[in-house]
């Protein structure tokens, strides 16, 4: 017994849970049963301390094809087609193996999404580091980089987007969330659950080997610490051409209406696709080990069971179909074994040729897991270090310059060239050229847009306000393009729930993330959750990160994010209440503390509408919403953008009782940033957003007026600033 | 006039060409195990990741059996064209002259690059590669730009590669076999960027370019 109980704390269950599993089996769960209970019943796979917040979001809305519980969301985008996406997280192998970890990352969510019946058609990514003078940052921010370039280009769908932000409590545990959008057939779409008593159950793609044996679920589901090393064997290795080829294989298969249910091989490998697929149909099923293709021939049940090899994926099968099935697999020299049977047993059982080597019910597999309340307790004050890098004298063009210069501000151009953004023949606006990515949509005859974003320092001075804003800033910027939100992707990237302190930020966020999409009316579609995100100086910043799906008619109608024409007004728009509170240039002075002003979601919810109807109706001939670094960079990256310099003065956001510094580089929701003829944006008034004319475009610098603190520097100054990153790396 | 591309495992851009080349004629995709090319006026090797390239780019698509009917079609004189992992392709076949070697900042580049072609005409053209510096021999490179083997050169300052002699695109001798590292696919429509590339099909279906 005493050996027993050494082996279940090993792999991560607690005596509780153990002694739960004891119950529900009536007897003691033998070596490979146990293997498959501990990565079951993990955080990672079983959400088991975030699963009670999660069912506080609004999951429900007019145009959701498929919700939570599936391998991804789904939304209708007209013509009979969806749109599927999801964001997931593969922060803790990047943190050990930066190029496998983002570049597995990117496969298996690509996955997620084919597995669906959905062509992947674009990849976003949303990346966290520690500062850039630090060499693990850059080592960790080169792998990964390389790794989503390595797995997206090779496999021929476009990174249309994402972000790229510094800072400090990530630089033990960098985050590297990727997502995934597809495009599907409604008519060719399955779903996760196995069905049909007697069918086949058919393991296709990568062979299967030691790889990754506990990857993510162990490392997914422990803090990051000394001996991070050893776990590098853990970290699964990617083949691209092995996905590019199972890819198109499923589609295929799918296209022709051959395969029952599909789905994915992630986290806890066959054990978690074999008891999620019975556990949603309600049905059982046999997996024969001794008839799965292997590396390595000398592999155990318990190792089949749970190794994490890429690219695979289980279908169901009808019995007359299986011959053909295995036809498509051959012509796209995918392997195919048939592993098993849906049984109406309700069980999960493993085999050995006749050996039953692991007998399971189903229910107490995957829906046994206790669910564990949070015990949230409110930290006194900042938890987090300040280091200020950036004098409080210094003038206003220099504090512009350091801020364009911040590694989170400046142009990520560096990062997105090494990724093919245009494979497909969808991509509209390319990165950077607009706020939000734009593919069109043939099919349907019109386009999407797609935003990721979630800004964690402030979501750490105020973990709701700071997630409500991640949901405002996404909201924004489809509204930059003309699109109208259809839904939402999340993952949750905190800290350690057991822990007071991140367990209250997690409570605030998901409260603000359900709130502010209540009252957007935009649904959650499906996510993820990433816990125990910590390093030995502490937890990372609490990183909602939110991923934003809208949809617009006509693609033919987006004006980018820069300048257009010489002598064009520039106008704010919307209700923008600058704050230093949590902003770029609170962190470079060192002054960061806890709270941020409350943003009013329904005002800029009326602001988006009103922008969203102006770039559809052509009025705008450039929109920028204003985010990382306040009016002054938005400005300044409208200029760069263009070549065009501007004339403005900020005095009407002076007269409303903001500060210079508030003006020029305070942050918070709500502010567009657009240029068109006057009459066009004085029209905002009539729609009872707060509009204000700042200024002209024109010249060669970016002069703003702000009382005594007014900027005037060259662009040419400016845009060394913000194009600054290659030459710190 | 009909269009053939080329099918490989692990191509990605097949079906961006067969879109192109759909707005200048009939288009179908030929696969890699197809050798059967009649009825096919020009044909286009496309870009990607043929078999996954994990050994050299093309070294492994060069001995497809689509590739042997493809080195026939350009012996009869009838048209050619190889984007990107296409052009690495035909180059490992000896179909035109020179290698793609990796990019000489060993990065992948995605990037609207300008292109001049022997006349002199400027195009807007994507490029997206991690393998895509032209190299060939001194005497080598002498005798293509004395044959007018030169298809395309970066605009200056614009080689994204260090491709030798600001080398974008080569032809055979005879001129029916067009490689380029740019995409001309991915400019067929200002919508998704430019439509410049529809020249460079138009020129090839003319075969000389």
């Amino acid at each position: 017994m005493t050996v027993e109980v050494a082996k279940h704390r090993e792999l991560g269950l607690t005596d509780a849970e153990f002694d739960l599993i004891v119950e529900k089996l009536d007897r003691e769960p033998n070596d490979v049963e146990l293997a498959m209970f501990s990565l079951l019943w993990s955080e990672h796979c079983a959400y088991k301390h975030s699963r009670k917040l999660l069912r506080r979001l609004p999951t429900e809305g007019e145009r959701v094809v498929m919700g939570p519980g599936e391998n991804a969301g789904a939304v209708d985008v007209g013509g009979g087609y969806a749109v599927a996406f999801k964001v997931e997280s593969h922060n803790h192998p990047s943190a050990v193996e930066p190029f496998q970890g983002a570049a597995t990352g990117v496969g298996g969510i690509l996955r997620d999404v084919f597995a669906l019946g959905a062509r992947p058609i674009a990849i976003l990514d949303s990346l966290r580091f520690g500062e850039l003078d630090s060499l693990r940052s850059r080592h960790l921010l080169d792998g990964a980089v390389r790794g989503i370039g390595h797995y997206g280009n090779s496999i021929g769908v476009p990174t249309v987007g994402g972000e790229i932000y510094f800072e400090a409590p990530y630089e033990h545990n960098c985050l590297v969330n990727a997502m995934c959008v597809g495009l599907a057939q409604q008519a060719q779409m399955v779903r996760a659950a196995a069905a049909g008593v007697g069918n086949a159950v058919v393991l296709m793609g990568a062979s299967t080997g030691r790889d990754g044996i506990g990857g993510a679920s162990v490392l997914a589901s422990a803090e990051l610490g000394d001996g991070d090393e050893a776990k590098r064997p853990t970290v699964q290795i990617g083949d691209p051409f092995e996905e590019s080829k199972l890819l198109e294989c499923c589609l295929e298969l799918l296209g022709k209406g051959l395969l029952v249910s599909l789905q994915d091989l992630g986290a806890a490998g066959l054990t978690s696709s074999a008891g999620e697929m019975a556990s949603a149909g309600g049905v059982g099923i046999d997996v024969d080990v001794a008839r799965v293709p292997l590396r390595e021939a000398d592999m155990e049940p318990f190792e089949i069971m749970v190794s994490e090899s890429q690219e695979r994926m289980l279908a169901v099968v009808e019995p007359a179909k299986v011959g053909e099935v295995l036809a498509i697999c051959e012509k796209w020299q995918t392997g195919a074994a048939e592993i098993g049977a849906v049984t109406g047993s309700g069980r999960v059982r493993v085999l050995r040729d006749s050996e039953v080597v692991g007998d399971m019910p189903v229910e107490a597999l995957v829906e046994g897991c206790p669910l564990y309340d949070l015990e949230p307790q409110e930290p006194e004050g900042w938890i987090y270090g300040n280091r200020a890098t950036l004098s409080a004298d210094a003038s206003a063009e220099e504090t512009l310059l350091a801020l364009l210069s911040s590694p989170s501000v400046a142009s990520k151009r560096w990062a997105f060239e090494q990724y093919d953004s245009i494979v497909g023949s969808r991509t509209v606006r390319r990165p950077e050229s607009a706020d939000a990515a734009v593919l069109q949509i043939p099919e349907a005859g019109n386009a999407i847009a797609v935003s990721i974003d979630g800004n964690g320092r402030r979501v750490a001075c105020d973990p709701y306000t700071g997630t409500v804003e991640a949901v405002l800033e996404c909201a924004q910027n489809l509204a930059c393009v003309g699109a109208e939100p259809l839904g939402l992707t999340n993952c949750l990237n905190f800290g350690n729930p057991e822990k007071p302190a991140p367990a209250w930020q997690l409570d605030r966020a998901v409260s603000g993330l359900a709130d502010a999409c209540e009252a957007l009316g935009v649904p959650v579609v499906g996510g993820n959750v990433s816990l125990y995100n910590e390093g030995p100086e502490g937890s990372i910043y609490p990183t909602p990160v939110v991923g934003m799906v809208g949809e617009l008619p006509d693609p033919n109608r987006v004006s980018g994010s820069g300048f257009a024409r010489e002598g064009d007004a520039v106008s704010l728009v919307g209700p923008f209440a600058p704050s230093l509170a949590g902003s770029e240039l609170a962190k470079l002075r060192g002054e960061l503390q806890m709270g941020l002003p409350r943003s009013d979601i329904v005002t800029v919810a009326a602001a988006c509408a009103a922008v969203r109807d102006a770039v559809r109706a052509g009025q705008l001939a450039s929109v920028h919403d204003v985010s990382d670094g306040g009016l002054a960079c938005a400005l300044a990256e409208c200029a760069i953008g263009s070549g065009l310099g501007c004339r403005v003065d900020l005095s009407p956001l002076l007269d409303g009782g903001c500060s210079a510094e508030e003006a020029l580089f305070g942050e918070g929701s709500g502010g567009f940033l657009v240029s068109g003829e006057r009459g066009a944006l004085e029209s905002f008034a009539t729609d009872g957003v707060d509009v204000h004319v700042l200024g002209e475009v024109g010249g060669e610098t970016v002069e703003v007026g702000a009382g005594d603190r007014g900027i005037a520097l060259p662009l040419a100054d400016a845009e060394r600033a913000w194009r600054s990153l290659p030459s710190r790396l | 006039m009909i269009w053939g591309v080329l099918q490989f495992p692990g191509s990605c851009d097949e079906r961006d060409a067969l879109h192109a080349c759909s707005l200048l004629g009939e288009a179908r995709l030929i696969w890699h195990e197809e050798r059967d090319l009649s009825g096919v006026d020009a044909v286009v090797v496309p870009g990607g990741f043929s078999y996954g390239d994990y050994l050299r780019a093309g070294a492994i698509a060069r001995f497809s059996p689509a590739m042997e009917a493809v080195a026939e079609h350009a012996e009869a004189g009838r048209p050619v064209l190889g984007i990107c992992n296409g052009f690495q392709v035909l180059c490992e076949a000896d179909l035109l002259p020179g290698a793609l070697l990796r990019n000489e900042e060993l990065r992948f580049v995605c990037r609207q690059a300008e292109l001049v072609n022997a006349g002199g005409g400027r195009f807007s053209i994507p490029v997206k590669h991690g393998e895509g510096r032209f190299w060939a021999p001194e005497e080598t490179l002498d005798e293509i730009e004395a044959k007018d083997q030169v298809a395309y050169r970066y605009a200056p300052n614009q080689n994204p590669n260090g491709s030798l002699r600001d080398i974008a695109g080569v032809t055979n001798e005879a001129g029916n076999v067009l490689g380029l590292m740019p995409h001309p696919e991915h400019a067929v429509d200002p919508l998704t960027g430019s439509s410049d590339g529809l020249k460079v099909f138009e020129a090839l279906a003319g075969t000389r370019v």
